[in-house]
């Protein structure tokens, strides 16, 4: 029995609140994700408070390579939003471009953390040796993972402005744009709380 | 006939039944998988129960149980009814079939999202199925999967079991997230014209409060879940205190999300239920606004209570006062939607066809599942009744009301919609009265069994002196169970029966108003013949300028004088 396939949905959509569906979806996904990395935060400060040791382990990560890659991240998230200003106005050739400086800056990110991962274990801080550790690498790695599925998105959205599929779509840049400044903040909160809060002595 | 049409053919055959977009089919396929679960689920009971009734020796049709397999019985017993039957068939099916008809939407925002959504939870279902057959055995940690018993292979003796368990519950949830997404944003945007927020049916706000509370609840979990499996596989040490880490913070982080997940189940089996009041009552619901203000309170007071879970687990007993507080103010909200399902049906020409039996079972089976969470809820009580059978007791009567009387309500109210033919009334009626006396016949009894001082998580009540007098009630509630697995069988005849030879259906079989009656039955894929346009609320029922009880939110013909 063949079945008529009418590929009615989507197409004459409402927009019952005037928010745009794509948009409003997006940003359902980002308050989840909110609720996940808060989830996350809101554990390692409670662990932190009740907990003895973390200062003297905390003060291991480097603070000069944190900073530059807190520097790089932010970098990328102007490049997007250039990338989003020059969609608006039709420049197709400057979209581009930013985009690539957004994918580039993103993969510069993951490669320092994983020069320092690499330097960290290196010096023997593995996950296992202890629970600053633990959640050190829990954390950052998640972020990364997200980071990582940002730079997809973008490497997608690049390859398909350079094949002139994204014309008539520019808007799909502003939401992959919104998922990237969210990971960009998450950053901004994991950065101070793991590398900066620490004293000489400190508990 | 040409080979090019043969492959059409069959590639309109794998669109519509198996990787479909249609919201309709994505419903269908989540009842499947709702409804193969609880089989498993069912059986897992029947295998439990035995082993409590007649500790370590032969289960008919199975064998000798012992205390290693009853703890993975209960584990997975538990997980599968609360995350694998319960969400796919309360949310899963009922959300998706009903959110798009309802607000008059041809399908939902983003539906191949929607499709992604059941296609990893038939992943997840297989990750789990998986974990049965792996060496070592399913998880066997308790359905909450406390630390340190879970963050150790060696404790349990199950290694992979549990891994994938958790792998499991992390693809369960990724595809809920997915669901909620779509659960949210279609009811907000693609509400047809004249389709006010107000003039929403109460299962659309309930289901949307549910979709909220699970996506900003159950993040946390998901942290959680990475840290228990890097313990677990990486040596990590999140909960072990031997490494710096406390088992409590799984307990909070776990709860912090399980308490509103049992609003997650229970507001779609409350939505269903006021749907089907007033059709049967032929009365407009009563206090259609303070029920939307009442799941609102209650969702946003479901995130302060989870530490009711926890009055004697070593947290700060002074934590037990403030829980114990908001947990009794979280009984005001829904008291007050139960009085307004009393006032809705008060008065009312009520007639008993099998949806509005299973509705008001829902609604009797609640009234003590709820009355009893405010024992459990102050602490100085649940001191003595904590993980006894008194808490067994307790939320089975709020979930199986939820899962299975309200869910069986909706599956007869809406089988017409669905399938496109009427069930058996006589089986319906049968299969009723027969799951109403014997779930009481087997939970009554686990309320004195817990007031004896039962405990939760034992494999046999006979190795304790002071049970052993008791042990005649497990015995009881041993044969209703398999009486109630039993009473199930009318159910499964009359699906299938009806499914192919039911009587066939008319678009509007209940006379009732939403706008899913408005569609034809089975509706095709894109819904309605043209989108429709609202006039009015849901719940217009024996309205005075109508010659009829009932007055659908589409039709045009405006009341007289009340403009």
């Amino acid at each position: 029995m063949a079945q008529t396939h009418v590929v009615a949905t989507g197409v004459e959509a409402r927009v019952a609140s005037g928010i745009p569906t794509g948009k409003m979806g997006v940003w359902w996904f980002l308050a989840s994700e909110i609720v996940l990395f808060g989830g996350l935060i809101g554990s390692f400060v409670m662990s932190r408070v009740g907990s003895g040791g973390w200062s003297e382990m905390a003060a291991h990560l480097s603070v000069p390579l944190g900073t530059f890659n807190t520097f790089v991240l932010l970098t990328s998230s102007l490049t997007m939003v250039l990338a989003f200003a020059a969609a608006e106005k039709g420049d197709q050739k400057g979209m581009r471009t930013w985009l690539l400086l957004t994918v580039l800056l993103g993969l510069a990110f993951l490669i320092i953390k994983g020069f320092e991962w690499g330097s960290e274990i290196g010096a023997g801080f593995t996950p296992m040796a202890g629970s600053f550790w633990s959640f050190y690498y829990t954390m950052t790695g998640l972020h990364a993972l997200h980071v990582l599925g940002g730079v997809v998105v973008n490497s997608i959205l690049f390859l398909s402005a350079l094949m002139g599929l994204l014309r008539g779509r520019e808007h799909r840049v502003e939401l992959a744009g919104l998922y990237w400044h969210f990971v960009d903040i998450v950053w901004i909160f994991l950065f101070p709380l793991l590398y900066l809060s620490w004293t000489k002595g400190g508990i | 006939m040409s080979a090019r049409v043969e492959v059409e053919e069959r590639v309109s055959f794998f669109r519509t039944y198996v990787f479909s977009i249609d919201h309709k089919m994505i419903a269908k396929q989540y009842l499947a998988i709702g409804l193969f679960w609880a089989v498993v689920g069912g059986l897992l009971a029947y295998l439990l129960r035995w082993q409590l009734a007649y500790p370590d020796t032969e289960a008919p049709g199975w064998g000798f149980i012992g205390p290693e397999f009853y703890n993975m019985l209960v584990t997975m017993h538990g997980t599968i009814m609360v995350f694998f039957v319960a969400m796919p068939i309360l949310l899963g099916a009922f959300g998706n079939f009903l959110i798009p008809l309802m607000v008059g939407a041809r399908d939902m925002a983003f539906p191949r999202l929607n499709m992604l959504s059941v296609w990893t939870l038939a992943l997840s279902s297989l990750v789990l199925l998986i974990s049965f057959f792996v060496p070592g055995g399913a998880a066997s940690a308790g359905w909450t999967g406390y630390p340190p018993l879970s963050a150790k292979p060696i404790y349990t003796g199950v290694n992979w079991g549990l891994n994938l368990w958790i792998l499991a519950l992390a693809l369960e949830f990724a595809s809920f997230l997915m669901s909620g997404i779509n659960f949210l944003t279609t009811p907000i945007n693609l509400r047809a014209p004249g389709m006010s927020m107000f003039r929403l049916p109460l299962l659309v706000w309930m289901q949307m409060t549910a979709a909220i509370l699970f996506m900003l609840s159950v993040g946390p979990l998901i942290a959680g879940a990475i840290m228990l499996l890097l313990d677990r596989v990486a040596g990590a040490s999140f909960y072990l205190p031997q490494g710096g880490g406390d088992p409590l913070l799984w307990q909070h982080l776990f709860w912090f999300f399980g308490h509103p997940e049992v609003y997650v189940i229970f507001l779609p089996g409350l939505g269903i239920v006021l749907e089907i009041f007033p059709v049967f009552s032929r009365k407009p619901i009563f206090g259609y606004r303070p029920i939307i203000y009442s799941t609102i309170a209650a969702g946003i007071l479901s995130f302060t209570v989870w530490a009711h879970h926890q009055f004697i687990s070593g947290m700060d007993p002074r934590l037990a006062m403030p829980f114990s507080v908001t947990t009794i103010l979280i009984s005001v909200p829904f008291a007050l939607m139960v009085f307004a399902m009393i006032a809705t049906l008060w008065g009312g020409s009520i007639s008993f066809p099998t949806p509005m039996l299973f509705a008001l079972g829902t609604l009797a089976v609640f009234l003590i599942g709820g009355l009893t969470g405010i024992f459990n809820g102050s602490a100085p009580v649940d001191i003595y009744i904590h993980s006894t059978y008194f808490v067994v007791a307790h939320f089975h009567y709020t979930l199986f009301s939820a899962l299975f009387f309200a869910g069986f309500a909706g599956l007869y109210f809406w089988f017409p919609k669905m399938f496109g033919r009427m069930m058996n009334e006589a089986l319906g009626k049968l299969h009723f009265w027969l799951t109403f006396l014997l779930f009481n016949a087997v939970f009554i009894p686990m309320f004195l069994l817990g007031a004896g001082g039962m405990m939760r998580r034992i494999a046999n009540p006979m190795q304790y002196e002071f049970l052993r007098p008791l042990q005649p009630l497990n015995t009881f509630a041993t044969i209703a169970t398999i009486l109630l697995l039993l009473a199930q069988l009318p159910f499964v005849v009359n699906f299938f029966w009806s499914l192919f030879a039911g009587k066939v259906a008319e678009r509007n079989p209940w006379q009732a108003n939403t706008l899913e009656w408005s569609a034809p039955s089975p509706p095709p894929h894109g819904n309605f013949d043209t989108v429709p346009v609202v006039y009015r609320g849901p719940y217009e029922y024996s309205h005075p300028s109508v010659s009829e009880e009932w007055l659908p939110q589409d039709r045009p013909t405006m009341p007289t004088a009340t403009a």
